[in-house]
């Protein structure tokens, strides 16, 4: 009985102190990322430090010790909601796991918007902030088939994915891809079920270097007439690139890839990879402080871009051999604007 | 109460069966296991996959796991004295950042370096080492932590950025040594491979052939009676904490070669590939047996599983499956091994 009126008391004390910093204080918003290792992540944190650096909005930065580290989310989730935070950006390491959380903040009143990656359900958070990776797929599919032009018709190509639980990203950016080349990709929900011969196979790189090599070996295998490669990411471009230069293939090759990270622009303007499709986290980010700092102001929440359930934070092919119909920006360009 | 008479020790000698003669024979050559495992499964591969039998898949599979190969024979050496190193992967990673930092991003000429990287591998080794002997903490609970800890420098060093390959080509071409290759008839061999080979040489040697080594076997069978014996245990451990952190300094200047770059988050599942490919090869977990030749021979064992049933086109999760059966199977047949020694 003691302890709950203590508690009640407590609590009693912490809302006054909560609404008196209302008053008073900066307005406080929470970035929780998967890690803080990934380049692209860290872009997210110092994106949202510079944005609040910039509105007056203190940030409290949080991350998971490694990719798939709920545990870790869940506790920032509380911190945040016991810090009186306006809003969480999350970029969510298990988007199931964590809606539990995000309906805790939502209840204090809180405004969470996941970025990067989709909440499941995606509407448990008030918005989601992402780039639009199927379309990052289907720039690259697009322009891979421009510029074999009419050797497209019996490409042979290889698609490296990240890994077998297929996450949301991975079947996103290969769909669009088998799209944008003008495959049928059948259920759009998953990878693998396309009956287009031109497809020689999909091998899983774990988005790296290593893995990467590994892949296009175990495909160059099966088929050494390769001539285009998906890939997943930049790294594991990368190390596809390796592996065909050990065989002595590299010049007749293909390569597209999603991301824009500066190492991958680089190898975009010396030929390595073909094309990339370059994302914005930092812009993902500076949306995101825009609109909590919004939210803050008058209570008005991010509306989705038009035709989207999501608000697109945008992509960007990057190429320096352009091809008709697929716009594009050079990899000088691309270099201004990538990140990592 | 029963007495031993010399009949019945006579009987039961004859009466010793095919499987016990096996049992017995497989405990004075452990490595008879892997062999024949990996014999019958080049073989098998050879029936179902196409082009498994090629010189070139042949050797494209020695290629894959020349760096893991590496690391398993430092992994050996510590499970040889009843350890365990959790932390080999992370060191490898390690040394390859401080080669590339080194070399690439700081102009220091590549040979001072790569023995910056080598340095690297034996003074973690020489933590690894001093924490397990001096403080007396488990191998195990040891190297989880500075597991971790090496990660964290890693992340710290690199800035988490990737140092490309053409990068590295213009700078210090000499990190990436071990991967050129040469043909020898159809088989492409990177220096890699012939690295790998010559680490587990240079260890048969020395494990067979010194002092050094029979007091590391000595060490693991039984530390206690090792040190009746007079051996000096820790002075035993470090120095084998240590050349296990070398060869992981070795493996790191192979993995630039076979990866091209130097790669902050690749290799993060090896030092459990590597403790793979020694249960697979025949070395005890318990310590003091097994031959080093062992690992060499596990490490190309999932090579070729994982090579063979990628040919057949089989989902991934088929490669884990059978990896984890043999691991089972390694363990099952070294307990069942031992039970002649009780």
């Amino acid at each position: 009985m003691k302890r709950a009126r203590l508690g009640g008391l407590a609590a009693m004390a912490l809302t006054a102190s909560t609404l008196a910093a209302a008053a008073q204080d900066p307005v406080k918003a929470c970035v929780i990322t998967k890690t803080d290792i990934n380049p692209f992540f860290v872009k997210v944190k110092e994106g949202a430090e510079a944005k609040g650096k910039e509105l007056g909005v203190e940030i409290m930065a949080y991350a998971g010790k490694i990719d798939g580290d709920h545990e870790t989310q869940q506790q920032a989730m509380e911190s945040c909601i016991a810090a009186g935070v306006k809003g969480i950006l999350l970029i969510a390491s298990d988007p199931k796991a964590i809606v539990s959380s995000v309906e805790q903040a939502k209840a204090q009143g809180i405004l969470v918007i996941a970025l990067d990656t989709p909440l499941e359900p995606a509407n448990a958070a008030d918005a989601t902030f992402a780039t639009d990776n199927y379309e990052a797929g289907r720039l690259i599919g697009a322009w891979a088939k421009g510029t074999l032009g009419d050797a497209a018709k019996d490409a042979h190509i290889a698609m490296l994915n990240i890994n077998a639980t297929q996450p949301s990203v991975d079947v996103l950016r290969n769909q669009g891809f088998v799209e944008g080349f003008g495959m049928d990709p059948k259920d759009k929900s998953k990878y693998g079920d396309e009956d287009d011969p031109r497809i020689v196979g999909q091998e899983y790189t774990d988005g790296n270097e290593e893995g990467g090599r590994r892949a296009m070996e175990a495909i160059f295998q099966r088929d050494p007439a390769i001539n285009v490669v998906h890939t997943i990411n930049e790294p594991a471009a990368a190390g596809a690139y390796e592996a065909l230069k050990s065989f002595g293939k590299q010049d007749g090759v293909t390569i597209v890839s999603v991301d824009g990270g500066c190492p991958g622009v680089q190898n975009v303007k010396e030929g390595v990879i073909g094309a990339t499709a370059q994302q914005y986290p930092k812009k993902m980010a500076e949306m995101g402080i825009e609109a909590i700092a919004a939210f803050a102001k008058d209570g008005t929440k991010p509306a989705a871009t038009e035709g989207k359930d999501f608000v697109d934070t945008g992509v960007q092919l990057v190429t320096d051999k352009p091809v008709e119909g697929v716009p594009s920006i050079t990899s000088d360009e691309g270099l201004k604007l990538c990140w990592g | 109460m029963t007495q031993t008479t010399p009949d019945a020790v006579a009987q039961f000698e004859h009466r010793r069966t095919a499987l016990e003669s096996l049992q017995h024979f497989l405990h004075r050559f452990p490595t008879m296991v892997p062999i024949l495992v990996l014999i019958v499964s080049v073989i098998g591969f050879g029936l179902i996959a196409n082009n498994f039998l090629s010189p070139f898949n042949l050797s494209l599979i020695l290629q894959q796991v020349a760096v893991v190969g590496t690391l398993a024979a430092a992994q050996s050496l510590v499970i040889l004295t009843a350890g365990i190193d959790l932390s080999v992967g992370a060191v490898m990673v390690l040394s390859t950042v401080v080669m590339g930092k080194l070399a690439v991003d700081m102009g220091v000429p590549a040979p001072l370096a790569i023995i910056a990287g080598f340095l690297c591998g034996v003074a973690t080794g020489w933590v690894n080492g001093t924490l397990v002997t001096r403080l007396r903490l488990p191998p195990f609970i040891t190297t989880l932590g500075t597991w971790n800890i090496f990660i964290a420098l890693v992340y710290n060093l690199s800035g988490r950025n990737t140092i490309r390959s053409q990068d590295i080509d213009a700078n210090a071409p000499l990190l990436k040594l071990f991967g050129n290759n040469f043909q020898l008839g159809g088989f492409v061999i990177t220096w890699g491979v012939l690295l790998m080979l010559a680490v587990f040489a240079v260890l048969y040697v020395a494990l067979n052939m010194t002092a050094w080594g029979k007091r590391v076997y000595a060490v693991g069978d039984d530390a206690e009676a090792a040190a009746l014996a007079g051996i000096r245990v820790n002075r035993i451990l470090l120095s084998v904490y240590m050349v296990a952190g070398l060869i992981c300094g070795l493996a790191a200047w192979s993995a630039i070669g076979r990866v091209g770059s130097v790669s902050p988050t690749s290799f993060a599942e090896s030092n459990l590939e590597s403790i793979t490919a020694v249960v697979i090869g025949g070395i005890s977990l318990f310590g003091g047996r097994g031959s080093i030749m062992g690992p060499l021979i596990g490490a190309i064992i999932v090579g070729v599983f994982n090579s063979g049933l990628r040919l057949m086109g089989v989902d991934v999760l088929w490669q884990l499956f059978a990896t984890g059966w043999l691991i089972i199977l390694a363990v099952a047949v070294d307990q069942w091994i031992r039970k002649i020694s009780s």
